[in-house]
C-alpha cells in the first residue's frame, strides 16, 4: 500500500502523541474537520437535501400566489410588490424553522455516541458545538440564497442598492447563526432526537406567525400587535426589509438605521447569551 | 493469547512486580450516580504494558463505568488514574493523545464512508489531512476493509462497523486501547476477525483493556483477567490463576429442580458455603479440592437421604465456575441452559433479558445495569 508498514501487525509501534494540547491553529482544523463532517450528513442525506430545498420554495411560491393577490391592497406604502414584502420575512421564516436542524442533529450525535468517541480525543472541545452551528451557517447560507434566486426568478427586486440588499441577506444569516446556538442549549438539555425536534417548535411557531414576517401586523388586535411590533422576529424582519427595500416600508417614526441596530443588539444579545448556556449544557450534558 | 498455538509471549511481558510502571494505574476510584447507584466502589488496578487485560464482569458491574473513567469521558469522584504515564484527571487532553476507544455501541458515522470515518478520526488525533489519509489507508488494510471502504458505513453489517469502529482509533496510534464489550452482538465469525485484530495489536506493543461479559473471550484473549461485580474488583489474575482459586476441580451435580434445596445443604456441608448454581439453577457446582474424595463425600452425602442426582461431574474449572463463584449466586430469570448452548459460554443466561435492552437503547448508559435487583 504504502511505503510505511510500521502499522501492520508484527512490528512494533513507535508510541509518540501526535498532539497533547490543542493550540489556537489547532482548534480551527478541529473546527473545520467537524464542520465538514456536519456538512456532508446534509449532503447525503436525501430527505434533508429534498426538505431542505423544496420545502423553503414551496413556502414562497404558496404565500406570494396565493396570499399574494388578497393582501396587495394592504401593504404599507414604498412597497412594488408582496413578492418584495414576503421574501425578506421568509428569510427569517426559513431560517428559523431550520433551525431546529441544529437540536437534531446535536441529539442524534449524543445519543450515538458519537460526542464520546469526540471527548475522547485529543480534540478541541469547542470544536464539538462551533463545527455544529458553522456547518448550519453554511446550509442556511445555501438554503437562503436558493430561495433568493427563486424569488428574482418570481419577480423580486430590491428596492435600494446591491449592498443593502446584501447587508439584509447578512442579518437573516446573522440570525439562522444566533438561533443555532439556542437551538443547541435546546437540543443539549432534552437530549432525545424527537424532544428535541418538537422541543424547537415550540418557541418558533408563535414568534414567526406573530409577527412581520408574513403580513404587517397593522391588522392584528392590539394586545397581538403590541407583542408582534416588539418581538425579535419582527425586529429582525423590519431590518432586512429596511435595508432591501428603503425606508419608507417601515413604520412611522423608525429609521432602517434604528430598526438594523435592533437587530443586531437582539442578535448579539442572543448568540452571546445561548453560545454560553450551549457550552454549560454541553458541558451536563457528557458527564 | 493464552491459545495453545501461540508460543505464549506474555510472561516474557509481564515483568516481576515492581521492575516496570504499570501502563494504566488505577487507585481507590470510586463513582456514584445519583444518590445510591456506586457503579464503582474504590477501585484499583494495574495493567502491565503490552498486554490484553480482561474485565469480566455481568451486567451493572460497572466496566463500562470503569472504561469511561479511563477514556477520560466520567471524571470519579476520588481516587487517581494514570494512563500511559499521564495523570489522566490533572490532563486529559494528554491522556487522550494516548489512548484509542471503542465503546460499547459502534460510535461510527453512517452517512461517511469508511475511509472518511477513518480519516475524519485522524484529523482529531492531530494528523495532516495527507497523513490521515496515509494511515486511514493502512489501518483499512490491516483490518480488511479496504474494498468496503469507499462504500457508506450505512450499509456496513454490524460485525464491519464494530471493526471499524475499533480500527479507526488506530490511525491515532494509541498506547494504550480501551474495547467495551467489543464482540457483543456480532456473529462467531465476526468475534473470531475481531479477536484476531486485537491480538495483532498486541503484537504491535499496544496494550489492550477490553471488558466482556464472554468467558471464553476473556480466557482466550487475555494475559490477566480482573473480575468485577458491584462495582468492585473481586478477584484478579491470569485465567489459569483464577480457576486455581477453585482448587483441582469442579464437582457439578445435576438434580431434579425439587431437590435443589436438599442437595445445597449436603454440598455446602463438603464445600462450604460456595455452591453456585449455573443456569437454571438445577446444575449446582461445587469446588472439589479433593477431587474424586469430595466426589465420593458428595455420592455418600445423597445416598444417606436417599437423593438420586440426575448427573453427576468432576472437571476442571472453566471460568465459568469462576464467574460463579466470585459473583455470587443470582436467581436465573430464564431459559437457562438454551442460552448458554447458544452463545457457548455460561454468562449470557445471568444477563437475560437486559442483554436486548441493553442493544437497542443505546441512548441510555443506565440500561446496562438492569440485574434483577440483588
Ligand atoms: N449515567 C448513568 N446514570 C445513572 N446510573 C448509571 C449511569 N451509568 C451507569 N449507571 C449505573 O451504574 C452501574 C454500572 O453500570 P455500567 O454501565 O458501568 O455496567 P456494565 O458493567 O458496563 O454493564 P453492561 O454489561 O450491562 O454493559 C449500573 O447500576 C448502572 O445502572
Ligand atoms: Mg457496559
Amino acid at each position: 500500500m504504502s511505503a510505511d508498514t510500521s502499522t501492520l501487525a508484527g512490528a512494533p509501534t513507535v508510541f509518540v502523541p501526535i498532539r497533547e494540547h490543542t493550540t489556537l491553529r489547532g482548534t480551527l482544523t478541529d473546527t473545520w474537520v467537524i464542520t465538514q463532517r456536519n456538512l456532508l450528513r446534509n449532503l447525503r442525506l436525501p430527505q434533508l437535501l429534498v426538505f431542505a430545498t423544496i420545502q423553503p420554495v414551496m413556502f414562497l411560491l404558496l404565500f406570494n400566489y396565493v396570499f399574494g393577490g388578497a393582501i396587495s391592497g394592504s401593504l404599507p406604502p414604498g412597497i412594488d410588490s408582496y413578492t418584495n414584502f414576503l421574501l425578506p420575512g421568509l428569510l427569517v421564516q426559513i431560517a428559523a424553522f431550520g433551525a431546529s436542524q441544529t437540536a437534531l442533529g446535536l441529539t442524534e450525535d449524543l445519543s450515538k455516541g458519537v460526542i464520546d468517541r469526540f471527548r475522547a480525543l485529543p480534540m478541541s472541545r469547542a470544536a464539538v458545538l462551533t463545527g455544529r452551528t458553522l456547518a448550519d451557517l453554511i446550509r442556511n447560507a445555501a438554503v437562503l440564497s436558493l430561495m433568493l434566486t427563486v424569488g428574482f426568478l418570481i419577480g423580486f427586486r430590491w428596492q435600494t442598492s446591491l449592498l443593502g440588499f446584501l447587508g439584509g441577506f447578512a442579518i437573516a444569516l446573522l440570525f439562522a447563526f444566533a438561533l443555532s446556538w439556542v437551538m443547541a442549549t435546546i437540543g443539549l438539555y432534552v437530549r432525545n432526537p424527537e424532544a428535541a425536534q418538537s422541543a424547537s417548535f415550540l418557541p418558533i411557531f408563535p414568534l414567526v406567525f406573530a409577527s412581520s414576517v408574513f403580513l404587517p401586523t397593522q391588522t392584528m388586535p392590539d394586545w397581538l400587535r403590541v407583542f408582534a411590533d416588539n418581538q425579535p422576529i419582527t425586529v429582525i424582519a423590519n431590518a432586512i426589509r429596511g435595508l432591501m427595500l428603503g425606508p419608507e416600508v417601515l413604520l412611522p417614526g423608525q429609521t432602517v438605521g434604528g430598526e438594523v441596530l435592533a437587530a443586531l443588539l437582539w442578535l448579539g444579545g442572543i448568540t452571546a447569551i445561548f453560545s454560553v448556556l450551549a457550552v454549560r449544557t454541553y458541558r451536563r450534558a457528557v458527564s | 493469547m493464552p491459545s495453545p498455538d501461540t508460543p505464549a509471549p506474555a510472561p516474557e511481558r509481564v515483568e516481576p512486580p515492581g521492575t516496570e510502571r504499570p501502563i494504566v494505574r488505577v487507585r481507590g476510584v470510586s463513582k456514584t450516580f445519583g444518590k445510591d447507584v456506586r457503579a464503582l466502589d474504590d477501585v484499583s488496578l494495574d495493567v502491565a504494558p503490552g498486554i490484553v487485560y480482561g474485565l469480566l464482569g455481568p451486567n451493572g458491574a460497572g466496566k463500562t463505568t470503569l472504561i469511561r473513567v479511563l477514556a477520560t469521558l466520567l471524571r470519579p469522584e476520588g481516587g487517581d488514574v494514570e494512563v500511559a504515564g499521564v495523570d489522566v484527571l490533572a490532563d486529559p487532553t494528554g491522556a487522550r493523545a494516548r489512548i484509542g476507544l471503542a465503546g460499547q455501541f459502534a460510535a461510527v458515522d453512517e452517512y461517511l464512508t469508511g475511509r472518511e470515518n477513518v480519516v475524519m478520526v485522524g484529523r482529531l488525533y492531530g494528523l495532516s489531512g495527507r497523513e490521515a489519509r496515509r494511515r486511514a489507508d493502512d489501518v483499512l488494510e490491516r483490518i480488511k476493509l479496504t474494498d468496503a471502504a469507499t462504500r457508506r458505513v450505512g450499509t456496513y453489517s454490524g460485525g464491519m462497523r464494530r471493526r471499524l469502529d475499533l480500527a479507526a482509533s488506530l490511525v491515532g496510534r494509541p498506547q494504550v486501547m480501551f474495547l467495551d464489550e467489543p464482540t457483543t452482538g456480532i456473529d462467531p465469525r465476526s468475534r473470531l476477525d475481531l479477536w484476531e485484530l486485537v491480538e495483532d495489536l498486541v503484537e504491535t506493543g499496544t496494550t489492550v483493556l477490553l471488558t466482556t461479559q464472554y468467558l471464553e473471550e476473556a480466557d482466550r484473549l487475555a494475559d490477566r483477567i480482573g473480575v468485577i461485580d458491584d462495582g468492585r474488583i473481586v478477584s484478579e489474575g491470569t485465567a489459569d490463576e483464577l480457576k486455581d482459586t477453585l482448587g483441582g476441580a469442579v464437582l457439578e451435580v445435576t438434580v431434579a429442580p425439587d431437590d435443589v434445596a436438599r442437595s445445597r445443604e449436603i454440598l455446602g456441608g463438603i464445600a462450604g458455603d460456595e455452591v453456585a448454581s449455573a443456569a437454571a439453577g438445577t446444575r449446582l457446582r461445587v469446588p472439589a479440592r479433593d477431587g474424586v474424595v469430595t466426589l465420593m463425600a458428595a455420592t455418600r452425602g445423597f445416598d444417606a437421604i436417599g437423593l438420586q442426582p440426575l448427573d453427576v461431574a468432576l472437571h476442571k474449572p472453566t471460568l465459568d465456575d469462576v464467574f460463579l463463584a466470585l459473583t455470587g449466586d443470582r436467581p436465573e430469570p430464564v431459559e437457562g441452559e438454551a442460552a448458554e448452548a447458544a452463545t457457548g459460554v455460561g454468562l449470557d443466561a445471568t444477563s437475560g433479558p437486559s442483554t436486548g435492552m441493553a442493544t437497542t437503547s443505546p441512548t441510555t448508559p443506565a440500561s446496562s445495569g438492569d440485574r434483577p435487583a440483588a
